[in-house]
């Protein structure tokens, strides 16, 4: 198994269980599961104790492995600097090699098969990929100086289609030049790589390299930050080199050039960090620039923002997977009793899959009268001019 | 014992309860050196009445029961010896009260140090407790019945003198509390009362379950500086150590001795970490610790080492990630320390048992001490790191530990949190009379002998 030569070395002091503020705990299945085989040094020493033989691949241990989101908690605050980049890497190892065994929950089975069949997690028609921009006047990619990447959620899932559609509202307001994709296109694959899936990956992301440099795209805007992930990170290595941006750093640059109406109601806004843009790619900025030119909107920072921001629970697959289950403590619960906290009565997103396990989240929580789960470009149209 | 979990998963629900290979495997250890033995089953309670029943349960089946906190004691006490059930209490981790003018606060069994430390910090800025060097999911519970230190030992003693009550469920199911929280509504001090926590600390579980606590709070200052000083004569330590207590300013003092980094090597280091509400007073401190070791300084036989600011900030993080790092030292994971308490005159002596056993095991070491009260007494470690996947390395390890244990006990000092070997080692020690009382209460508090079996035992 690749990397196994670091899973000895984890000491589970625990680190990677928490915030560096240590407010509360911030590992999505230990916050979800309780046992320490759910951290992610309890998956290090089960999976060293597998490979030596002492304990044997069972349906709970292939739970304990894809319930992990791929957040990237652990890695962030792990002590040990001489192996902990390689955390998630040795942990999406271990389910690869769980997959050659054939032995994955039946909600991990059925999520790739999907993706295998239909190039989606939603088994829907790949000609269905674009019918989230009919009625608008989004072209198709030409010559544009930006391919807008609506991915899966944006492309198939009700509420995420709505957020594409904002997005592009809002990068067309703003006089960016974009085309979407109509035909061929597959999903960005990220989540099946952090499955572990590896070839079915790089059977998805050659797909959309060989469209994409047929259709010479140089500047890709991505709507999801799994796709911008994926994209900025893993397609190089498979010859897509694009300039990647997820839609908040386009619009962080040209937010000032956008007029406001004015007189607004004073709104007290939180903001849900995404793991792949804050965490996974460090940034933190792009989408708080854009809150901060809202005039009238005042933000509340949750205890765990930025680097330390709590998963929503949907990474890895596990949105569509529901591996981490959906109990009284699953992670977006957890989210959105901690926005509710804040005072705030938006919480702001920037990402579909964030959306929509919070969506759900608040109407659990019966939060629906209280707190209204809202994605950036949303926000903004509210109140442009 | 099917039937058995089954009624603990009606207690905690299904959830909460695991006899699967997996959690019997990791519940089986801990980081340190000790073999592992395995539970039958991991229950986490979410309430005093989950752990009341899940007492009254296992007192009937005479099921053993483990306590268990962090899980981080590192000398392998919370291992299931006759197997049983290990009882997470991590999920009972609320901070339930804090009294900023009486200054304590009263938190669940399984309440982390790391989130009582952020707890304080965002709605008490003024106040914090003391924090051990442990990770921060480290519990209070944990390291206070283990009578651990931290960051405040100078100041307030070690962590079980800065408790001021406790709710227990005895091994029978009763739910029974300790200090003035027995009387009144508050809980300040375990005084005037007979002192009843004293028989739950220092006993490795195997007297009672700690499903409530409440733990002193002390001033946090505005103004926080730490002074490093440094000598090559170890027989000088206890003097040096009694005149920096002496000033009554420090709120930690941690002597540490390491062959690592280079510069280190052959040195005899003592951090000292004070703190201030201006930064006169902090002057003020600072020039008091500095004149009480001035004969030392003028000698030009010791001093205060200079620090930069981003070197002293990283001697200020509490807790410091640079701990546990020690146990990557071998790229092995794993590192066990013996912590063993003594009086100060015997610095000297347990710094150069601790160099003569490293060098006959040949493991990598790092020594240090903390200071207790007014150099009342010390913790001093010797921590090993060994490799995991090496079992001969592991052996190594602990041939030097219990090696070090004898040391400990022949200078005159004690093991802390011992292992079970030191167990046996410290009661053979013991006074007979003192070891005969121990079982007698046990058996009136534990009459099935449910509570952490194996543990200290002949």
């Amino acid at each position: 198994m690749l990397h196994e030569e670091i899973l000895h070395r984890c000491f589970r002091c625990g680190y990677c269980k928490m915030p560096s503020n240590y407010i509360d705990l911030n590992c999505p299945s230990y916050l979800a599961f309780r046992f320490e085989t759910y951290s992610p040094g309890g998956r290090m020493w089960l999976l060293r104790a597998w490979l030596d033989g002492k304990i044997t691949l069972s349906k709970r241990f292939s739970e304990i492995m894809f319930s992990c989101t791929a957040c990237g908690n652990c890695t962030e605050h792990c002590p040990f600097p001489n192996f902990k980049d390689l955390l998630l890497e040795a942990f999406t190892a271990a389910r690869g090699a769980f997959l050659d065994e054939g032995r994955v929950p039946a909600g991990v089975r059925d999520y790739l098969t999907r993706m295998q069949l239909h190039g989606n997690p939603y088994g829907l028609p790949a000609k269905k990929r674009a019918d989230w921009a009919g009625g608008t006047e989004i072209a198709p990619f030409t010559d544009q100086e930006y391919l807008f990447f609506a991915g899966d959620e944006g492309s198939y899932d009700t509420r995420g289609q709505e957020i594409a559609r904002s997005v592009a509202k809002l990068l067309a307001k703003a006089g960016i030049s974009f085309g979407i994709l109509t035909m061929g296109e597959n999903s960005d694959g990220n989540d099946v790589r952090a499955s572990g899936e590896t070839a079915l990956f790089e059977e998805l992301a050659k797909n959309n390299t060989d469209l994409f440099n047929e259709k010479n795209v140089k500047k890709i805007i991505t709507l999801s930050p799994h796709s911008f992930n994926s994209f900025k990170k893993e397609y190089p290595k498979l010859g897509g080199n694009y300039q990647v941006f997820h839609y908040t750093q386009v619009l962080a640059f040209i937010i000032g050039k956008l007029k406001f109406r004015e007189n607004q109601d004073p709104v007290l806004a939180t903001y849900h960090d995404p793991c792949y843009l804050g965490r996974h790619n460090m940034d933190y900025y792009s989408p708080r620039m854009i809150l901060s030119a809202v005039p009238g909107l005042k933000m509340a920072e949750m205890d765990r923002n930025k680097q330390n921001a709590l998963c929503c629970g949907g990474g890895g697959g596990n949105l569509f997977t529901d591996v981490l289950s959906s109990c009284n403590e699953s992670p977006a619960r957890l989210r959105v009793r901690e926005a509710k906290n804040t005072g705030a009565t938006i919480m702001a997103v920037s990402c579909p899959l964030c959306a929509i396990m919070l969506e759900d989240a608040v109407k659990a929580e019966g939060l629906a009268g209280d707190l209204r789960v809202m994605e950036l470009s949303e926000i903004v149209n509210d109140r442009i001019m | 014992m099917n039937d058995f979990i089954r009624q603990l998963a009606d207690i905690t629900g299904p959830g909460f309860v695991s006899s699967e290979p997996e959690e019997r495997y990791l519940y089986s250890m801990d980081q340190g050196t000790m073999s592992p033995a395995e539970p039958d089953a991991v229950v986490m309670p979410g309430s005093t009445e989950e752990v009341r029943k899940i007492m009254l349960l296992a007192n009937k089946y005479k099921v053993p029961v483990v306590p268990m906190g962090g899980g981080l004691v590192l000398s392998g006490l919370t291992r299931a010896l006759h197997g049983g059930i290990i009882l997470d209490m991590k999920r009972m981790n609320r901070i339930l009260q804090i009294n900023p003018k009486s200054r304590y606060a009263v938190v669940e069994g399984g309440a982390s140090e790391g989130m009582l430390q952020a707890y304080l910090k965002k709605h008490h800025p003024e106040l914090k407790h003391s924090m051990p060097d442990a990770p921060p999911i480290a519990t209070l519970a944990g390291n206070i019945c283990i009578h651990g230190s931290g960051h405040l030992s100078v100041l307030g003693g070690f962590h079980s003198d800065m408790l001021t009550g406790m709710e227990i469920v005895l091994p029978t199911g009763d739910i029974m509390r300790t200090g003035s929280c027995s009387v009144s509504p508050e809980w300040f001090a375990r005084a005037p009362l007979p002192d009843l926590s004293g028989l739950f600390i220092g006993w490795s579980g195997t007297t009672g379950v700690v499903t409530k606590l409440g733990i002193r709070l002390f001033p946090s200052y505005s103004h926080n500086d730490m002074l490093i000083f440094v000598c090559e004569d170890a027989d000088l330590m206890p003097d040096v150590i009694s005149r920096l207590t002496g000033t009554q300013v420090a709120e930690d003092m941690t002597p540490w001795m390491t062959p690592k980094p280079e510069w280190a090597r052959g040195f005899l280091h003592i951090n000292i970490s004070y703190g201030a509400h201006s930064k006169k007073e902090l002057t003020f401190k600072r020039n008091l610790l500095q004149a009480s070791v001035k004969k030392y300084s003028d000698q030009k036989i010791a001093g205060f080492l200079p620090l930069p600011p981003t070197e002293k900030s990283r001697f200020l993080k509490i807790p410091s990630p640079d701990l546990v790092k020690f146990a990557d030292i071998r790229k092995g994971g794993g590192f066990e320390y013996v912590g063993a308490i003594m009086a100060i005159e015997h610095f000297a002596e347990a710094y150069r048992a601790g160099l003569q056993i490293a060098r006959m095991y040949n493991v990598s070491y790092s020594m240090g001490a903390r200071i207790i009260g007014a150099g009342h007494a010390m913790i001093f470690f010797y921590a090993y790191a060994f490799n995991r996947a090496d079992p001969e390395d592991i052996k190594r390890a602990q041939h030097a530990l219990e090696a070090t244990n004898t040391a400990a006990l022949e200078i005159g000092g004690i093991p802390w949190k011992s292992e079970l070997p030191a167990q046996k080692q410290i009661i053979n020690k013991m006074d007979q009379n003192t070891f005969n009382l121990m079982n007698q209460i046990r058996s009136v508090l534990d009459p099935n002998h449910i509570m952490n079996p194996g543990n200290w035992e002949k």
